[in-house]
């Protein structure tokens, strides 16, 4: 059952904070500005120029960054000639024979399954946002985003691996492979991505005069 | 101005949590029909408030206030090498790197797995507590607390991944190997379960109270 939208007699643009639910107006947004609840300071809409280009633009980097970064080794380490070198999908397959099956289906989740959910489901949503067909079909795509987003932890994931190759530095000597280069990237360009996505365009009636 | 700011709940309007489009609550209440109101722009659930969010995050808490013990006291890591066994707790690794001379990265490690878990856990406990209370009190301070929770969260999956590294990389057969130990599990499941308590947890509930009271004002 759809609950009775409220719209038809109310202003279009009263919006309700989604942290402290104060209902008030969504101020005008100049290209690049963004509004915040009045009250409690929350996040409310975001205006980015290009948004819909900008992010498709990153997000396609972001992809193939992301086949560089699991297809080579993360890191290699050297030691009296032998030289051990690991891709994150070998890490997690290492930890899960070692018998630490929930700990391997974590750090699968949160830095190889997740991520990639996101970079589809945002692609889901936006290449036929380009191509101007806004359609309900998209909102379970865009649900997902949201949801999966929080888990989607490839920042604190080369972070880690900076920790333990400090750890190992004395051991033996540590060499940066292709992969660490292009998470590091990944990272840049799914943050930018993010903040370049502007949501509403998803909900907005597409008028025939409102097109680019 | 605050005192007499209206809530979407008290115009008898709720907002959906995906599109932000504002619905009328039905006059049979949201409770009679919970889970089957959708959003009539982007067909999501649509509830007032987050269903069951005080014992939700409760139980939550509770369940990782319990693994917290066995996540610092318990290995999480186990090298054995030609000079013999070391087992580590999530302490000893953070002295380790301070030892070693990295004390940049032993307090970052520190804040991350030490502080970050423990200072979440106690925020969420006063969070639920004083929304369960219906305080009226600094409503702003605590909503950027729920903020700060939720933004920090993610970081103190640090060491699982630290130990997934070192797990993977140091398998020098008949030198050195590292296992990770059982420990990992229980502090990768504190992680999850405060993230999901805070996620569960509803901030709106910090400001009912308020428009409550200046509802019953005016009648």
């Amino acid at each position: 059952m759809l609950a009775p939208d409220a719209h038809p007699v109310l202003p279009s643009d009263l919006v309700a904070c989604q942290e402290c639910d104060l209902l008030q107006t969504e101020p005008q947004l100049a290209p690049g500005q963004t509004a915040s609840c009045v009250r409690c300071g929350a996040f409310l809409a975001r205006n980015p120029p290009d948004s819909i280009d900008r992010t498709l633009a990153l997000t396609l980097t972001a992809a193939v960054l992301y086949v560089i970064a699991n297809v080579h080794p993360l890191v290699g380490l050297e030691t009296q000639g032998r030289l051990v070198a690991v891709t994150l999908f070998e890490a997690v397959r290492v930890l899960w024979q070692d018998g630490m099956m929930p700990v391997a289906a974590l750090v699968f989740g949160t830095a190889l399954l997740f991520p990639l959910l996101e970079l589809v489901m945002i692609l889901l949503v936006l290449v036929p946002l380009r191509l101007g067909r806004v359609s309900p079909r998209l909102a379970p795509f865009f649900r997902l985003v949201r949801s999966v987003k929080p888990w989607g932890m490839v920042d604190v994931f080369l972070l880690g691996m900076l920790v333990s190759l400090v750890k190992l530095s004395h051991l033996a000597s540590v060499i940066l492979g292709t992969a660490f280069w292009a998470m590091a990237g990944l990272i840049l360009a799914l943050t930018f991505a993010g903040r370049a996505f502007d949501t509403r365009l998803l909900w907005q009636q597409p008028l025939p005069d409102d097109r680019s | 101005m605050s005192t007499h700011a209206l809530t979407a709940r008290a115009a008898g309007l709720m907002s959906c949590h995906v599109c932000g489009q504002l619905a009328r609550v039905p006059a049979a209440g949201p409770t009679a029909t919970q889970g089957m109101l959708r959003c009539p722009r982007c067909n999501a659930p649509m509830r007032l408030r987050k269903p069951a969010s005080l014992s939700a995050t409760w139980a939550l808490v509770l369940a990782s206030i319990i693994l917290f013990v066995p996540a610092n006291l318990l290995p999480v890591m186990t090298t054995t090498s030609l000079l013999g066994t070391q087992q580590d707790t999530i302490m000893s690794g953070v002295i380790f790197l301070w030892q070693s001379g990295s004390w940049p990265l032993a307090a970052v490690v520190f804040f991350a797995s030490v502080m970050v878990p423990l200072l979440k856990i106690i925020a969420l406990v006063h969070l639920t507590l004083s929304a369960q209370r219906r305080s009226m009190l600094n409503p702003l301070a605590r909503t950027r607390l729920y903020r700060m929770v939720e933004f920090v969260g993610r970081w103190s999956m640090l060491d699982i991944y630290v130990i997934t590294m070192l797990v993977a990389l140091v398998d020098f057969r008949g030198l050195a190997t590292i296992d990770a130990g059982p420990g990992a599990i229980a502090f990768g499941a504190v992680v999850v379960l405060t993230m999901f308590a805070a996620m569960s947890f509803d901030p709106r509930l910090i400001w009912d109270p308020l428009a409550d009271r200046s509802t019953s004002d005016h009648d």
